[in-house]
């Protein structure tokens, strides 16, 4: 492997680490908060607002039912808007959190509606006000569900990222296209992908160990 | 009208256990004013009715208690004490409030003078003991400091000091409920509710938590609303008890009165387990219902306190010529009192049976004519 080649790899690896990072913590910003409200907002829950929990399900829905390809390309204005530009690693970044987002939120209402509504209730009973009920209770019990969320998240937008060479975004998915697939480098196609895997691997390995640490509903051996 | 009666009922009772009988009385700790609850039943215009024109009163200081099977309306009935349901018409006064009238913010004030503990814990799992019972303080806005200050003893008082630091997730049920107990005394409430709290333990534990709420009781003067399905929980710590039934109290005192009374049907087949109510099958078999000649009458005697019945059934014999046979019979505790039931079947004419069964009643004891057998 060339000294080019590698150079290309680290650049690449840098671009990946740089949108996912971003990505997910936007996404996270928009995405839990959406979560719980879509946990929290249905009929006599904490928050009732049936219709606007509907309206946003609907949504959720339909960007996640968006392949990501489409949804990239039909951004751009909005992209363009944000960013100043609809090309490079920057601009990548936007299709890449909006559909962040919805999966996030998604996986975060389960974790939360994993959680006890006994729990709520005792909160309740406490004299606990929906937003203390939100933090004190939900929040703290779902954090092991919303870290195995998050790990997953990444781990995806690690395997959407690829797909942003199509507007210029570079990473290590645009490079394995572009030198391994057309330019017939199957070497560095074989690089990619096990720097993906090791990637993959590293951030589950570190999201279960976190998950396990924040739960204690098991005995600790 | 049933009302007047139950104040009359729990004005002696409220006397004995804090004083001034009258005040006690005029004004309860709760007070259920004909409320009803309603809920929707899915997505039909049909409606369930939990709760039907219920009129109950929780005296000061008392430990009441709820029976009832599942179904009966027990889960939404507490539920209406905190205002965690809101009944669809009626009154429920906690403490001279009337809970059905006030906003959420008011409602969230109140509620932190009513403890609450439940039949599953309802434990923080992410929190260790000493967090679970400061989260009350913590909602309340209360500094660390002054929560260090309160939890401390309260882990004493539950006698789980040593669990401090421990998740719900190493602890057995009863400390889980310990824990449960001192969570809800973390506010110093007034009233503390308790839904079923020891219907998820075994025997034993659900002895030392009962003793522990009577503890409280006594000691903090907390009174003590409780829902159950079980006999024995009421039989040990509560001085007065409601029965529900469909919605609809059909029966509410002091808990020796409506446990030794059993009138109602329903709390004739919960007492089930109470000694000798259930006649032995060898006798039910052979029983008929009309008196024949030759047929020795079954009898029932309740006694009551202190009351002893062995000198009584001797003299049955001696000074009315009646043969007395002893069929069944066990002893048990209500409320800290004796209570015993005896099955005697007696040969004699119908005369004799009345004029047996007036001087039992001479003597205090009640009888009942349970059949006739051969």
């Amino acid at each position: 492997m060339s000294a080019d080649i590698f150079a290309l790899l680290v650049k690449s690896t840098g671009q990946t680490l740089y949108m996912v990072a971003v990505a997910g913590l936007i996404g996270s910003l928009f995405g839990i908060p959406l979560g719980v409200f879509l946990a929290t907002s249905g009929r006599g829950e904490l928050f009732p607002a049936p219709s606007v929990n509907k309206i946003l399900g609907l949504i959720v829905n339909a960007a996640r039912s968006t392949p990501f390809i489409i949804l990239v390309v039909a951004i751009i204005p909005f992209t363009r808007m944000i960013a100043g530009t609809s090309i490079g690693t920057t601009a990548a970044i936007v299709p890449l959190t909006i559909a962040t987002i919805p999966f996030i939120a998604r996986l975060v209402e389960s974790a939360i509606r994993e959680v006890d509504p006994g729990l709520t209730e005792a909160a309740r009973a406490m004299g606990a006000s929906p937003v203390q009920i939100v933090f004190k209770v939900l929040l703290a019990e779902a954090r092991p569900g919303i870290t195995s969320a998050l790990t997953l998240t990444i781990v995806s937008l690690i395997g959407y990222s690829a797909m942003v060479g199509a507007v210029g975004g570079g990473g290590l998915g645009d490079l394995g296209i572009r030198y391994g697939y057309q330019r017939f480098m199957p070497d560095v196609m074989a690089i990619v992908v096990v720097v993906l895997i090791v990637l993959v691997q590293l951030v589950q390995s570190a999201g279960d160990r976190l998950a396990r640490q924040f739960d204690k509903r098991i005995r600790p051996r | 009208m049933n009302m007047m009666v139950v104040t009359r009922k729990t004005e002696e009772a409220a006397g004995t256990v804090a004083g001034d009988g009258l005040t006690e009385a005029v004004n309860p700790m709760v007070a259920f004013e004909d409320v009803s609850k309603r809920f929707a039943a899915g997505r039909t215009s049909a409606e369930v009715t939990a709760l039907d024109g219920v009129g109950l009163t929780v005296p000061r200081g008392s430990v009441t208690g709820i029976i009832g099977r599942s179904g009966a309306g027990k889960s939404t009935l507490i539920r209406l004490v905190n205002g965690l349901e809101k009944p669809s018409s009626g009154r429920v006064v906690v403490d001279g409030v009337n809970i059905a009238e006030l906003d959420e913010k008011k409602l969230r004030d109140v509620r932190r003078s009513i403890g609450m503990i439940f039949q599953h814990f309802n434990l923080l799992s992410s929190r260790t003991a000493f967090d679970n019972i400061a989260l009350p303080l913590e909602i309340a806005g209360i500094d660390r400091q002054t929560i260090e200050k309160r939890v401390t003893p309260l882990l004493d008082l539950v006698g789980l000091s040593d669990k401090r630091n421990r998740y719900p997730s190493e602890l057995s049920g009863g400390q889980k409920q310990r824990i449960g107990i001192a969570r809800a005394l973390a506010t110093e409430p007034k009233l503390l509710l308790s839904d079923e709290a020891t219907s998820a333990l075994d025997p034993e534990t659900t002895r030392s938590i009962l003793a522990l709420l009577k503890t409280i009781n006594k000691e903090l003067g907390l009174t003590v609303l409780l829902i159950t399905h079980e006999m024995e929980v009421i039989k040990t710590i509560a001085d007065h008890v409601a029965v529900i039934d469909g919605g609809c109290i059909v029966e509410q005192g002091p808990t020796f009165d409506v446990f030794t009374g059993h009138t109602h049907a329903t709390t004739r087949s919960l007492l089930g387990g109470l000694a000798g109510l259930h006649l032995p099958e060898f006798l039910t078999r052979q029983m008929v219902e009309k008196p024949e000649p030759g047929l020795r009458t079954i009898l029932r005697i309740i006694f009551k306190g202190e009351n002893a019945t062995e000198p009584m059934l001797a003299r049955l014999g001696s000074d009315l010529g009646i043969e007395v046979n002893i069929m069944a019979g066990a002893v048990d505790e209500i409320a800290g009192r004796p209570f015993g039931m005896l099955v005697v079947s007696l040969l004699a004419d119908q005369e004799k049976i009345i004029q047996a069964r007036s001087f039992l009643a001479d003597h205090g004891l009640s009888s009942e004519v349970v059949g006739y057998v051969r």
